[in-house]
């Protein structure tokens, strides 16, 4: 376990946060605003990353395939809310579950009949694709430095966007009490369907910065989705902050238990049974970080201060 | 169990004659239908009816946290994976050596270990999850479902993955295990068992705690109930069961994989429940048994029958209220 290995365990672990916080901001305001739950949050990072991949071919450069494939991914988010999501605000949870879970099935199959069932992958251009010297001695892709650099402005960005702007203003309100500002003469229902579209862009970019890394994969989207939920339970659902400090803390903890669990586990046990067990609990590792953390907080770590 | 249709006291008995008739019809069919088929010569309903009435098992005892508790589970799917692995673990022992604790071919051991098991993992999971409400009960209920589905999914040992491969059933004494009618009528004892003590519960003192503290929490705790606790009973022996009917399913299927905890998995579960319907213990049973038939259609139709079915739940939640024993429901008070 020498340190440059663990300087680089921890930017892929900072890379893995802020992926996640991109997922976990966008279900959090649709949680915190519309007390909407959207299980398939996952399958607009999954179009995303189509997008980004078809458009990255028809243009022929990554940067022009994101930058387009960004509106895209807000068409299909605002289709889907005034086709479906809309009807559901008025209904309990138990129903928002079960047709997002429908549209899961359906956004699968779709991608799956519109891009055939091999996964695509996205070519980096060349300024992106090589790799960096951070420190005399550690080399790390240049293009998950982009991804972490990226991930941060767009969480800075969100900052702004909900404490400095009118919209921001209209979304805390709205979080806080959304008769009262629907009262004041806002339409609640357009402002409802912006931050859908909002939370929709905000996972299809993490999906479309992935993709180079990944590849575009049917159901790349409903496994890290739970990992996902997990970031927003942790944080407390409906808390900006919370998703931001629990994303990078969760993408730390799963990135450095599955390097280092092992040899950690060899201070203490045979190497036989590290080998063995290590897998399996780091797998389970930030499962785990969440038992802890509900057992202690059941609201989350900073559950906002209204509802 | 005349009154298994309805838990509503005022008005139940009008409802009840539509709906428990329309009970005994089924469960009749279930058991006449697949063995006739069966015995005509064909095998292929027969394991399709194995499966549903499995499946059945564990739909009902997911309504009973879920319909009756007003616990929303997104991962019951996760017990019955375990209550397979609680068949297949013991049995690759048997063939494999190491663990000599746990080696062995036994049903009834095998039964055991899947309820204790299960009861286990669903009292240390549901002590975490109901100390939470609402969406945050959804949404960990499901993280514990993949938990336990990724901690499989790491295992080489027993397949990863790939899950894992059984060569020979349990062994249950006077049970021929490999005799499809033999196993499929074990499958239809236990459900009938299942639904008959389902019923026992849901309308008992203990259930009726249960179902007040989903109408109104407030008032069952002034009235004195600790209602965490009797929810986590109710989690316990839904966990249980369905456990039961995953060491039944591993059986069936006699491969055992992770997927069958997927939460895609809890995910039709729970749609099996709200097509049938919540507020009947049957319910879930017709739940499963159109979720068996539309998978048998639409897959004869096309390979993607996942988007019909996809589009058919969602029209199912938007225009579909209280399922298909609300339908009957309604038809019996307006025949009645």
């Amino acid at each position: 376990m020498d340190a440059s290995l663990v300087l680089i365990q921890f930017l892929n672990g900072m890379q893995l946060g802020v992926l996640l916080f991109l997922l976990a901001s966008g279900l959090t305001l649709t949680f915190g605003i519309m007390d909407f739950v959207n299980l398939a949050h996952g399958s607009l990072y999954m179009i995303g990353a189509f997008f980004c991949a078809s458009l990255t071919f028809w243009t022929g450069s990554f940067v022009w395939g994101l930058l387009l494939a960004i509106p895209c991914t807000a068409l299909v988010g605002l289709a889907v809310e005034l086709s479906v999501i809309r009807h559901l605000y008025a209904r309990d949870h138990l129903d928002h579950v079960l047709a997002t879970f429908g549209l899961i099935l359906c956004f699968d199959t779709l991608t799956q009949l519109i891009w055939g069932p091999e996964g695509i992958s996205v070519p980096l251009p060349d300024v992106l694709d090589g790799q960096v010297t951070l420190l005399p001695g550690i080399v790390f892709p240049t293009f998950r430095l982009v991804i972490i650099l990226g991930g941060l402005l767009v969480a800075g960005g969100l900052y702004w966007l909900v404490n400095h702007t009118k919209l921001g203003m209209l979304i805390r309100a709205g979080a806080s009490n959304r008769t009262m500002v629907g009262a004041l003469g806002i339409d609640i229902q357009t402002l409802f369907t912006a931050v859908f579209a909002l939370g929709a862009v905000l996972a299809g970019l993490a999906g479309m910065l992935i993709a180079p890394i990944t590849e575009a994969s049917i159901g790349m989207g409903n496994e890290i989705i739970i990992t996902a939920f997990v970031v927003i339970i942790v944080g407390g659902i409906g808390s900006m902050k919370g998703a931001f400090i629990a994303a990078l803390l969760i993408g730390l903890i799963d990135t450095m238990g599955r390097s280092f669990l092992d040899d950690l586990f060899k201070l203490v046990m045979s190497t036989e049974a590290a080998e063995t067990s290590a897998p399996a609990v780091s797998a389970m590792l930030i499962y785990i970080l969440m038992a802890v953390v509900l057992a202690i907080r059941p609201q989350g770590l900073f559950p906002p201060k209204v509802r | 169990m005349a009154d298994v249709s309805t838990t509503d006291p005022a008005g139940g008995a009008r409802k009840l004659s539509v709906a428990s008739w329309f009970m005994v019809a089924c469960l009749v069919a279930l058991a006449v239908i697949p063995v006739a088929i069966y015995a005509g010569g064909n095998a292929f309903w027969l394991d399709i009816a194995t499966r549903l009435v499995v499946l059945s098992i564990a739909a009902v005892s997911l309504n009973l946290i879920l319909g009756f508790g007003g616990m929303v589970s997104f991962g019951h799917a996760a017990y019955l994976g375990i209550g397979a692995y609680c068949v297949g673990i013991p049995t690759y022992h048997a063939l494999f050596g190491e663990f000599e604790l746990i080696a062995t071919n036994s049903g009834i051991f095998h039964v055991i270990l899947a309820v204790i098991v299960s009861a286990v993992f669903a009292l240390i999971t549901g002590a975490i999850c109901l100390r939470t409400k609402g969406v945050y009960f959804i949404m960990i209920t499901m993280a514990f479902g993949q938990m336990i589905f990724y901690l499989f999914v790491s295992l080489e040992t027993y397949g990863a993955d790939d899950g894992l491969v059984i060569t020979s059933r349990s062994e249950i004494p006077g049970i021929d295990m490999d005799n499809p009618l033999a196993f499929y009528f074990l499958c239809y004892g236990s459900l009938l068992a299942v639904i008959y003590l389902v019923h026992r519960i849901v309308n008992s003192r203990f259930g009726m705690v249960i179902q007040g503290a989903k109408g109104n929490e407030d008032r069952m705790r002034s009235l004195g109930y600790s209602t965490y606790v009797y929810r986590l009973a109710a989690y316990v022996i839904a966990g249980a069961i369905c456990g039961y009917a995953g060491a039944l399913l591993g059986n069936f299927t006699s491969f055992i994989s992770p997927d069958m905890m997927d939460w895609a998995a809890s995910g039709e579960l729970m749609f099996m429940v709200i097509l049938g319907g919540t507020s009947m213990v049957f319910g879930p049973v017709i739940g499963a048994a159109l979720f068996l038939l539309l998978e048998q259609l639409l897959s004869a139709f096309t390979v993607h029958w996942h988007l019909p079915f996809g589009i058919m739940l969602i029209l199912t939640v938007l225009f579909v209220k209280g399922g298909i024993s609300g339908l009957l429901a309604r038809m019996g008070r307006s025949n009645g």
